[in-house]
């Protein structure tokens, strides 16, 4: 039980730090695509970031290790930069990363197109330039949608599969998440050791859930303007 | 003094607006769609693609197609809706646009305007009179050279709007600041403003007594009998 617990934390921590690579990226391409103007580039950038939402994982799994294989022109750059990612905890923070992008890119997308244009330009008239209205009204404003997009993109993260194993492998004890191990119980014939680290993860991610529906709206007051 | 020539291309017709005055508080007439909120969005820098030229008391805020940043305008807009900040407190909205140097304004308008016991309230829990002070404080609190009033008064009832009137007639009278004050109704018009301007499709119509261009607009938008 230890072990599992252990074993939950890792993974966790693993996806926490998915959720910090891909934040500020998400967030800021999420903010762009919100803007009013013209769609043509917004619509390709966001579908770009949309096809790990739609893609088998094991594609962007394998994607991501033909981009970052040592024989590859970046996995060389990383080399000599003394960077490894492939079969490292770095691959499974990346894997995590980049399919729990679309979730965030969506909902803080969303959450920006709910602000009314008219706080940022009422702002402006007070003083405040593009970027510190953004700080000051656009970002407080949009923060449950983003809050509650960052919540489903670490659960992304913590539950990766495909390009988990595909781009940082089963290694216990480094690259092993959750439901890698899982699989690797079930095909070993350890049902009662794989249903118990279903279980953990079950309880786990109800608490997910509860505080999604809580930042959704659903458990607290919502802004009104 | 306040010169306005302004082209703003619109939806349905271009707005052409000249406009000269030396009038302290110019009411904006108008039927809706006539382009008086496009006017005050143009004024206050927030409207693209405006050309033309504006000079408040010889500071020039746009010349041809270049303008002053909203920020650095000197023009304060409060829009029909009031776009309180709804994750700030009264009296966060109320400093939001103070400088250091400005921080006495803030505590001016406040007693001014009788927020003094509503400072610690979310703008949610006001009602609409105390939200309509609120907006004008905000506004008066960063020095505006020229206010810009969007019929702010339009969602309260009589009583109230009578009181509101009152507040805003005082602060105007103590701001010194100029003011164009969007609205329908002609004894708000005379109480608050000297001059009026009549907008119809994009152009100024009329300009003068208010009594008279609100007359004669009133005369033209009633049905013949």
């Amino acid at each position: 039980m230890t072990a599992d617990l252990a074993l939950l934390g890792w993974s966790a921590w693993l996806a926490l730090l998915s959720l910090v690579v891909l934040a500020v990226p998400a967030v800021a391409v999420a903010w762009w695509v919100a803007q009013p103007g013209a769609r043509a580039p917004r619509v390709v950038v966001e579908g770009l970031c949309t096809l790990p939402l739609v893609l088998p994982p094991t594609a962007v799994g394998l994607l991501l290790l033909e981009l970052l294989a040592a024989d590859s022109a970046l996995g060389h750059l990383l080399a000599r930069a003394g960077a490894e990612v492939v079969f490292t905890p770095a691959g499974v923070v990346l894997a995590g990363a980049v399919m729990g992008l679309p979730l965030l890119l969506r909902s803080a997308r969303t959450a920006f197109e709910q602000v009314d244009g008219r706080y940022v330009a009422v702002a402006r008239t007070l003083g405040r330039t593009r970027a510190a209205a953004f700080w000051a009204v656009e970002l407080p404003l949009a923060r449950r949608g983003i809050a509650a997009g960052a919540l489903l993109a670490f659960c992304r993260a913590l539950g990766e599969f495909g390009a988990t194993i595909l781009l940082a492998g089963n290694i216990p004890g480094r690259t092993q998440t959750v439901p890698l191990a899982i699989f690797q119980r079930a095909q070993a014939g350890e049902d009662a050791s794989a249903l118990r680290l279903v279980g953990l993860a079950t309880a786990a991610a109800f608490g997910v859930v509860l505080a999604y529906e809580w930042l959704a709206g659903r458990g607290g007051g919502r802004a009104r303007g | 003094m306040l010169e306005v020539d302004l082209r703003l291309p619109l939806a349905d017709f271009p707005l052409r607006v000249k406009l000269s005055t030396g009038a302290r508080a110019v009411a904006l007439v108008g039927a809706s769609g006539a382009g008086k909120t496009s006017l005050l969005e143009a004024l206050a820098g927030l409207r693209p693609g405006t050309e033309g030229r504006v000079v408040v008391d010889g500071v020039v805020l746009q010349d041809g197609t270049r303008g002053l940043r909203p920020e650095v305008r000197g023009v304060g807009y409060v829009p029909q809706d009031l776009a309180l900040f709804p994750h700030l407190t009264a009296g966060q909205n109320v400093a939001f646009g103070a400088t250091p140097g400005s921080a006495g304004d803030v505590a001016r308008w406040t007693e001014l305007l009788g927020l003094s016991g509503l400072l610690s309230r979310k703008v949610t829990e006001l009602s609409g009179g105390e939200r309509q002070r609120v907006a004008l404080a905000r506004a008066l609190a960063a020095r505006p050279k020229l206010l810009l009033l969007d019929e702010p008064l339009s969602a309260l009832d009589l009583p109230l709007r009578a009181a509101a009137l009152k507040s805003l007639h005082q602060a105007v009278a103590a701001s010194g600041v100029r003011l164009l004050y969007v609205t329908h109704h002609l004894a708000e018009a005379e109480f608050l403003c000297s001059e009026g301007a009549w907008l119809e499709r994009g152009e100024v119509r009329a300009v003068g007594a208010v009594d008279q261009v609100v007359s004669a607009w009133l005369a033209a938008a009633a049905p013949a009998r």
